[in-house]
């Protein structure tokens, strides 16, 4: 993603005005919001970056209170309805963060935040009733009997029945839900065990029998709820593509009807309307420029690292960004027919296209279910027939092996591992936001990169600055400094001295004009200053009569080298495809050493290619940040993007690269085969175990302590195997 | 063995405290931000004074 044009550079003394000057209008606009204002902050990381922003967002006019929540990486500020979010966002951009504005009414209240809380509810009380009956458990095998032996398994079973009908609830309604769609999932044993174990045990209670498997029900609840959480938590870290597309899209246009300017909402924006967008704006709709000129930053959209120019005639598609000049647009199509909104149905199919992955854990459910509904059966038709029609043995001989079978040791196989794996990953700046991701990483053995924002860092370097006379180089940084374009900021930057320069004035689209000890100085297009057009990414100056030309390249990535050698090391093909322009796409892959690389691909074409490679049995992962990049990143086996990516690229992707460095993604597919492996030897050990464990509970010798012990051990085991994880 | 009739309901008592206090913590938000949490120990923002 090419660097937008910071409004804090913006010389003037008010930036939110000379960015949008119809704040005043806006504001009557935003206070029907409400004071409530959330904000995306993805650079935030630590305790000081809490007490930064919060200091720096409540010492703003107008703010009442702001909360930075670091696991979600936001900050809701409860404000005053006069507060703009630009003001919050410009803000935070002066204290070093990147913020973005997130539409509170669609993330507020959230359906997965709502079933976290109540899956750990459901655990809480699962582990309290655990702990209890286990308590009078342990009475009951260490020899109470009688009488006392028949009140501890009533007070159990006070404590047991409603805690399972509460906590057991998840398994029974997905067991449910799979009988009728005539599927045997890993909840239908499950729900089976459970509750024939609870009921068995109410029934021998009730006939004062001496086994009750009331601890047994309780704790495969428990466990298997654990299990589901870890699962849920690394999920809900994934927020959904369209909502995230929807908080892009800007909301408001500045529409140009009988000669004044109104304030709309996009949706009340027509074909054929007049709008106009100011210089750091970003497009509201499709259209063609009727009048003004400036240059456009596509890189979202398309990869090119150059901003283009704009004048009447061109065509402008909505979520470019203008940079340097007010434009007037004649919309083409708005709302649901403009280009941004086509792009996320792109998105849309390919994640619909993408074919469901079977997990491990699911294919070792469908191994698993059957078997044990066959086995449990079995035992009691052989105990009916053994002891001749004696129901209430054979009964407690197919619940125990229900029980001793154990599912919980499965089901925590799988989130143990990834749980362990994401957490390592995370500490090396990896945030996996799928469940799969991992299984599906290690199974990669083609990669392809985008170029501009991910192999590099979208942000342009001077290359030959040095060959330039000091007088020259100063003239230029001094016309540099007066604009915001991304090339002109970069040359300020490294440029040093300037020179003296009076009359300074930004032509839009075209550069930056002074005057130098009498002569006319000019900054900018090759056309414009009468110098020689390279086919580099360059600047030129002219001066009198010469002009010089100052070229830039894309700074790469750090760590991105290290990265495509790791990837090569390790046997896996390394493409790159990119929207830009073959030049620059050809000195990258020269420089990184990757052969295959193609450039000026549209969005779809870079959706196709993976697709193209998948369907030659390759299994790809993609890297990319771009809106160009998410239909690709969507198609691919596995996607990575930075954090620096779009929202949606972010979204579309399986894993997000949290820091500037790129090396780690060679150790993400290290760990991911590691973790594999750790899975696959999870499920050796529970099937080991019920490979001793079974015959034991076919016999009839279970009794609830050895189901108890068994349990435990196996899943404790499981998880321990599931922390050895280098 | 007639303390067990003040010893269960004791226990029962005191695990069911304990639950409804996890309950609280829940309704609460108190595990919005684990991680952020984590962090705000480390803040050296009123270690002298309590907030007002």
């Amino acid at each position: 993603m090419t660097a937008l044009p910071r409004m804090d550079t913006t010389p003037s003394a008010c930036p939110a005005c000379a960015a949008v000057p119809a704040a005043g209008r806006l504001a009557a606009l935003s206070a029907a919001a409400g004071g409530r204002i959330m904000l995306s902050l993805p650079g935030v990381h630590c305790a000081a970056c809490i007490s930064t922003v919060e200091g720096g967002l409540a010492s703003l006019p107008g703010v009442r209170s702001a909360r930075v929540n670091l696991t979600l990486r936001r900050v809701s500020v409860d404000a005053e309805p006069a507060v703009l979010t630009e003001t919050l966002i410009l803000a935070l951009n002066r204290l070093g963060y990147e913020a973005h504005e997130l539409d509170a009414g669609l993330l507020s209240a959230t359906e997965t935040d709502r079933q976290g809380r109540d899956l750990l509810m459901r655990l809480g009380v699962a582990g309290f009733s655990m702990m209890n009956v286990m308590l009078l458990s342990v009475a009951v095998w260490s020899g109470a009997e009688d009488a006392t032996r028949d009140m501890f398994h009533w007070i159990s079973a006070a404590i047991a029945i409603p805690t399972v009908i509460f906590a057991g609830q998840p398994f029974f309604r997905s067991a449910w839900a799979a009988l009728k769609a005539g599927r045997l999932g890993m909840d239908v044993p499950i729900s089976l065990a459970i509750i024939l174990a609870s009921s068995i045990s109410l029934y021998e209670t009730a006939k004062g029998g001496h086994h009750a498997y009331f601890d047994a029900a309780v704790m495969l609840t428990f466990f298997l709820l654990a299990g589901r959480y870890l699962d849920h938590r690394t999920r809900a870290v994934a927020r959904s593509a369209a909502e995230e597309l929807a908080a892009l899209e800007v909301p408001r246009a500045i529409v140009l009807r009988e000669g004044t300017e109104q304030v709309l909402p996009v949706s009340a924006v027509s074909a054929g309307d007049f709008v106009r967008v100011r210089p750091g704006g970003r497009m509201p709709v499709d259209g063609i420029v009727t009048e003004g000129s400036s240059e456009v930053d596509r890189s979202l959209l398309t990869g090119e690292s150059l901003p283009v120019y704009a004048g009447p005639g061109t065509v402008i598609s909505a979520g470019e960004v203008n940079l340097t000049g007010p434009l007037t647009v004649r919309v083409s199509a708005a709302g649901k027919d403009s280009s941004l909104h086509r792009m996320a149905d792109l998105v849309a199919i390919a994640e619909n296209a993408r074919t469901r992955y079977t997990s491990l854990a699911d294919r070792a459910a469908r191994l698993y279910s059957p078997g044990v509904h066959l086995l449990s059966f079995g035992a009691f038709a052989a105990w009916m027939w053994i002891t001749g029609g004696d129901v209430r043995f054979a009964i407690n001989i197919s619940a125990a092996v229900l029980i001793i079978t154990c599912p919980c040791a499965l089901g925590l196989a799988v989130p143990a591992v990834v749980t362990a794996a994401s957490g390592k990953l995370f500490r090396k700046g990896l945030l996996i936001k799928d469940g799969t991701a991992l299984e599906r990483l290690a199974e990669v053995d083609t990669v392809v990169f985008d170029k501009t924002g991910t192999l590099t860092l979208g942000m342009p370097e001077p290359t030959n600055l040095q060959d330039h006379p000091g007088g020259v180089r100063a003239v230029a940084v001094a016309l540099a400094r007066a604009s915001s374009h991304p090339l002109a900021m970069a040359l300020a930057a490294a440029g040093g001295k300037a020179a003296r320069v009076s009359a300074i004035a930004e032509v839009p689209g075209y550069g930056i004009e002074g005057q130098w000890r009498g002569h006319r100085v000019r900054l900018g297009r090759a056309g414009w200053t009468g110098a020689e057009s390279l086919d580099v990414t360059a600047t030129y100056l002219s001066l009198g009569a010469a002009s010089y030309a100052f070229t830039f390249a894309d700074r790469l990535r750090p760590g991105a080298e290290a990265a495509v050698h790791t990837l090569a090391a390790q046997g896996k093909k390394v493409m790159l495809i990119s929207g830009d322009a073959e030049g620059a796409v050809r000195d990258l892959a020269q420089r990184l050493g990757i052969t295959d690389w193609t450039a000026g691909a549209l969005p779809a074409e870079k959706a196709a290619a993976v697709a193209r490679l998948s369907a030659q049995g390759h299994r790809v992962l993609m890297v990319g940040d771009g809106l160009n990049d998410t239909a690709a990143l969507a198609a691919a086996h596995v996607s990575i993007s930075p954090a620096s990516a779009l929202d949606a690229a972010r979204v579309a992707s399986d894993i997000v690269l949290l820091g500037r460095d790129m090396a780690p993604i060679g150790d993400a597919t290290r760990i991911a085969a590691q973790a594999r492996r750790r899975i696959k030897e999870n499920f050796a050990i529970s099937i080991l175990y019920n490979v001793v464990a079974v015959p034991v509970a076919l016999v009839g010798l279970a009794t609830p302590l050895a189901a108890a012990l068994a349990m435990s051990l196996s899943s404790i085991t499981v998880s321990l195997n599931a922390l050895r994880l280098k | 063995m007639t303390i067990l009739g003040i010893l269960i309901p004791v226990s029962l008592l005191l695990g069911g405290i304990g639950l409804a206090a996890f309950f609280w913590a829940l309704k609460n938000r108190q595990y919005e931000d684990p991680q952020g949490d984590a962090s705000r120990i480390l803040t050296k923002d009123w270690d002298d004074r309590p907030k007002p």
